[in-house]
């Protein structure tokens, strides 16, 4: 029998968290390779020899080793271990999913990414001063730019391509959760359907949801020493 | 007779360059048009209904289907047939090599050299005012994080970013970086090997590669002939 496919990956990485609830989902068997992004082993010479490019998720298949969530989501979709819910393999549908994906990567990765970044993951870890009140209106200000522009180009249907779960939401509700963190939750009123969307991605996403977003949950109701 | 497939583009874009040079190397067969983003013309509410809702180039309509993001845009046309293999393999797992590029450089390259050629060319365009010193130091060494990634990773052991050959990603990479040329930065002063693999590209692109960097050669003043 084949070897299974190993992941690395760290559950406060927004995309480890939605590529391994892929997997889980689709009963894909795969290898277990957590890499505490808390102690740095992303950056050690062994974590290296796995990806060059020294972040997680990454995937080594046999002797294949492939970093970049959308890129690894498209091999396993070849490979056959995605399902075609998730990842669609007709033209058309495809290619929407694939807008999808990349629409996100500067339009909600970077915004989200860098609120956690600067508000949360450097404060907490004494490697910066928590950002001065003008700075963090700005980055919330990109924060809700980001919701703004899903809430109103893209929630036209159930999901954000369609009426069922796609690898699109887990990436996307993946980087906005992760605000949790930052003590922001999705206002109900100012975005009504991002919030009503991210209820359905986690529902869609059970039982593996909790399991993938415990550490969130857990740091989120923390006091936060450097609350913005 | 008009061709089914429209593309809508403007050479002041990174990524509509790169899959005008991608669609000319292809001998594909498309409906030139042209959105003059100086003018506003993406902004109008007539894009925005009938053209791309993301008000943005490059996008496409084929024969009715609508698509945005220059990656989904290229993975698309790869799948009926309109890329040659040599510029996006279809084997999966080559084409995983290529994909995990176009992936990496949405928030890396792309984003670190946009915004150097947006905050020291465009801005003082549109605004009148300058960035302080410190701002563009800040800028250039975000940029120069990636572009030494691009050095000593990507292009650590082959001519080309993927591989021995000339793909879309080597596309997609050179026309991020030609952009900053505009803001007076050269690439080629701190990396050789980018230095050289650019001449690479245009060598294989060409006539494609000059043509579409006209505006680029023309407003920055450095062509290819000109002296450093």
């Amino acid at each position: 029998m084949a070897q299974a496919i190993k992941l690395y990956y760290d559950f406060l990485s927004p995309p480890s968290r939605a590529l391994w609830l892929a997997l889980k989902l689709c009963k894909t068997p795969f290898e277990d390779c957590p890499v505490a992004l808390r102690k740095r082993e992303q950056l050690t010479d062994e974590y290296k020899k796995i990806n060059r490019l020294q972040k997680v998720p990454a995937l080594v298949d046999g002797d294949f080793q492939l970093s970049e969530s959308v890129a690894m989501i498209r091999y396993l979709s070849d490979k056959n271990q995605l399902s075609e819910q998730l990842y669609p393999k007709g033209l058309q549908a495809r290619a929407r999913v694939d807008e999808c994906m990349e629409w996100q990567h500067i339009n909600v990765r970077v915004p989200c990414g860098t609120y956690f970044i600067k508000g949360w993951l450097l404060p907490v870890n004494g490697l910066a001063a928590k950002p001065k009140p003008e700075v963090a209106e700005k980055l919330l200000k990109d924060v809700e730019s980001s919701l703004g522009a899903l809430e109103h180009l893209w929630m036209k249907e159930e999901f954000l391509v369609g009426n069922k779960l796609t690898v699109a939401d887990l990436l996307g509700a993946s980087e906005i959760e992760q605000l949790k963190l930052c003590q922001y939750n999705v206002n109900e009123r100012q975005f009504p359907k991002v919030a009503k969307w991210l209820q359905r991605v986690r529902d869609a996403a059970q039982p593996y949801h909790d399991v993938a977003y415990e550490f969130v949950q857990k740091k989120s109701k923390q006091p936060v020493r450097a609350k913005l | 007779m008009s061709s089914p497939l429209r593309f809508y583009y403007d050479l002041m874009s990174q990524p509509s360059r790169a899959l005008l040079i991608i669609f000319r190397l292809s001998g594909m067969q498309f409906e030139d048009c042209i959105v003059a983003l100086r003018n506003g013309e993406h902004l109008t509410e007539e894009f925005k209904q009938n053209i791309n809702r993301f008000q943005r180039v490059p996008c496409i309509n084929d024969n009715g289907y609508k698509l945005a993001e220059s990656v989904a845009i290229l993975r698309y046309l790869s799948a009926k047939g309109k890329i040659p293999e040599q510029l996006y393999p279809k084997y999966f797992v080559d084409q995983a090599r290529v994909d995990e590029f176009l992936e990496w450089q949405h928030i890396t390259l792309r984003v670190t050299c946009a915004l150097y050629f947006r905050t020291i060319w465009l801005e003082p365009l549109l605004t009148g005012r300058t960035p302080t010193e410190a701002k563009i130091e800040t800028l250039r060494m975000h940029m120069e994080r990636n572009l030494d990634i691009i050095e000593e990773v990507w292009l650590a052991k082959s001519e080309f970013l993927t591989g021995p050959a000339l793909t879309v990603a080597d596309i997609f990479a050179a026309c991020e970086i030609e952009q900053t040329r505009m803001a007076d930065y050269d690439v080629r002063i701190k990396y050789p090997k980018i230095r050289a693999w650019l001449k690479r590209v245009r060598h294989s692109c060409n006539p494609h590669y000059d043509a579409a960097h006209s505006f680029v050669y023309k407003i920055s003043g450095t062509g290819p002939q000109a002296k450093l």
